[in-house]
């Protein structure tokens, strides 16, 4: 099955085109990682998969018409976690978390006691439930990635979108959210498109990796295929070196112009 | 942890609060009546009740003629301001909103003016002038919030509030200019006042604060997903824009509605959401419902104060909620940061 299909994808900021012409097919269960320079497109090709710019072209999600199925629909498949989250200042991580249930509530429902189950399980299975209580503008950065993250696994969503999940973090807590997230794809068959900075990374999780440059696709296949020192010179103007680690898949460690 | 107190106890503290200032409005005034007597008065009036309150024909005809209607117009008003305070603060995520942010004290204060001059002081018209101008003056503000702006944000809104208060003010202060032996009448009215003759202005106030006030303790939950944001708010199958749509009417009715009856009284709007989420905490689950309460208690007290201070005369009941609420309002601000320092 087919998670996500997106064809012709164009998406104009003031009539200039930062996405032009993007075709994508994401199967079920699928990490599918966006990388590229900065201004690339990564994250608005993100936000025309959650509907939150308008777009031409088609993206369909399990096989339905995104635009034709209504934000709250697409809310209940479709969850986001943004690269930088409004966090209200003061608001409990437990009742920021229950904000993921309102995709399942009618317009003026209050929640149920299943909702708040839902919430408790969701923060138990991402370590953070011992954080319920605190205030989400004192957490640390790990910390409230977790919780970010809760709210859109509250959502129940079939796909999750992340747009640089770890770029606040630390190299352990980069590890640590993106191992949450490979658990969770394989516990829950979940699809995930990220955007992620850190090639090495995105080369470690994704099974394949999308190279966008001003927009266009220039590259997509496998790690290996898609990370060649020719391809990231070209379009990143990077100056790097392709290793292998032990496990085999490729490293790329920049390299110091003589 | 949070230091915030159960939701229970606090909705406890809010009505019981509510409660004694309602007995403490009825008992106090040129004719004292005691607190006995007043709860005997009003429990004969409960269905199944009869009680003898002991009071004489006269006093009794004090509490329900002049007193009661003043308390609960007191209490609707006081609630209108504070609901309606909390839920542009929410829909606005900006703490500095309040019921006169989309121009309706302005769009108020032009009706009332224009009446006062051209129908005459103390005319009948003057409540449905100020809540025409007042809704007048937000349907203004929209339209001009979407002429400028193309997709209505909240900033653009609130920009457009500023356009169109500074401008009805101007619009307001040159019709007054005109005719200067109005001007007492016209500040009097912008110094707000509870003074009724029976039940007429309760009758006219209470259909618009029903709706609103049924409408935002409706929407307390979706005020809490705005919180996130626009666009996070829409990937939550939220549509923002609607929302704040709905919320901004309700609020503006219960606003305007309060204008027209009891002139503006500032203040109230925002002391009473801040101390409520001081108190209480950021959701705007509490923070919606407790305002109305708490803004009701308070107007209610602060009338108490505005007509016994200098009894028989009354200060106007905007310079009393003014000066205790600004005090009041720090002594608040202090002890709540003390406490979650």
């Amino acid at each position: 099955m087919t998670a996500i299909t997106v064809s012709g994808l164009t998406v104009a900021y003031n009539g200039h085109p930062v996405v032009d012409d993007v075709s994508l097919e994401v199967p079920d269960g699928a990490w599918v990682c966006l990388i590229g320079p900065n201004g690339a497109g990564k994250t608005t090709v993100l936000r025309a998969l959650s509907g939150a710019v308008p777009y031409r072209g088609s993206v369909a999600m399990g096989g339905s018409d995104l635009a034709g199925l209504g934000r709250r629909a697409a809310s209940r498949i479709v969850a986001v976690v943004p690269q930088d989250p409004v966090v209200p200042p003061g608001m409990a991580a437990a009742d920021y978390v229950l904000l993921g249930r309102t995709p399942h509530l009618g317009y003026l429902a209050a929640e149920t006691i299943g909702d708040r189950r839902i919430v408790w399980e969701v923060m138990e299975r991402l370590d953070c439930a011992d954080l319920a209580e605190r205030r989400l503008d004192r957490l640390s950065g790990g910390e409230r990635q977790r919780v970010v993250l809760a709210r859109a696994l509250a959502q129940e969503p079939s796909v999750l979108l992340l747009d640089e999940p770890t770029s606040a973090l630390d190299i352990g807590h980069q590890q640590h959210v993106l191992e949450l997230v490979e658990g969770l794809r394989r516990e829950r068959g979940v699809t995930v498109v990220s955007a992620l900075h850190d090639l090495t990374l995105a080369a470690q999780y994704a099974e394949r990796l999308v190279l966008l440059d001003r927009g266009v696709i220039v590259a997509d296949g496998s790690p290996d295929a898609v990370l060649t020192e020719d391809a990231l010179s070209r379009f990143s103007g990077a100056k790097v070196e392709i290793l292998r680690s032990a496990d085999g898949s490729p490293v790329v460690v920049p390299r110091r112009q003589p | 942890m949070t230091a915030t107190p159960a939701p229970l106890r606090l909705a406890l503290l809010a009505g019981g609060g509510l409660a004694a200032a309602l007995v403490i409005g009825l008992m106090v005034g040129p004719a004292s009546l005691g607190p006995g007597e007043v709860l005997a008065e009003v429990a004969d009036r409960m269905p199944f009740v009869s009680l003898d309150s002991g009071l004489s024909e006269r006093e009794a005809s004090i509490l329900w003629d002049i007193r009661a209607p003043r308390v609960v117009l007191g209490m609707l008003v006081g609630a209108a301001l504070a609901g309606s305070g909390a839920a542009y603060q929410g829909v606005f995520r900006n703490p500095l909103a309040d019921p006169y942010l989309l121009g309706v004290a302005a769009g108020a204060g032009l009706g009332a003016t224009i009446v006062i001059v051209f129908a005459g002081p103390g005319s009948v018209l003057v409540p449905l002038a100020a809540f025409v101008g007042a809704i007048a003056a937000v349907v203004a503000t929209y339209g001009l919030g979407a002429a400028a702006g193309g997709r209505r944000t909240g900033l653009t809104l609130i920009l457009a509030g500023v356009a169109m208060a500074s401008f009805l003010t101007a619009l307001q202060t040159f019709v007054q200019q005109q005719n200067t032996d109005v001007i007492r009448e016209v500040y009097s009215w912008i110094l707000g006042r509870l003074g009724t003759a029976g039940w007429g202005e309760v009758r006219l106030m209470l259909p618009y604060a029903a709706v609103s006030f049924v409408a935002l303790v409706l929407h307390r939950r979706l005020l809490d997903v705005l919180a996130v944001g626009e666009e996070e708010a829409g990937t939550l199958g939220v549509r923002p824009a609607l929302v704040r749509g709905v919320v901004v009417v309700a609020a503006s009715l219960a606003a305007a509605a309060a204008v027209a009856v009891a002139g503006l009284i500032g203040f109230v709007g925002i002391i009473v959401p801040h101390t409520v989420r001081l108190l209480a905490g950021p959701s705007y689950r509490r923070i919606v419902p407790l305002s109305l309460v708490a803004g009701a208690a308070f107007l209610v007290l602060a009338d108490v104060a505005a007509r016994s201070v200098l009894s028989p005369a009354e200060i106007p009941i905007g310079v009393v909620t003014a000066f205790v609420g600004g005090p009041f309002f720090l002594l608040v601000l202090r002890t709540a940061r003390k406490g979650l320092a």
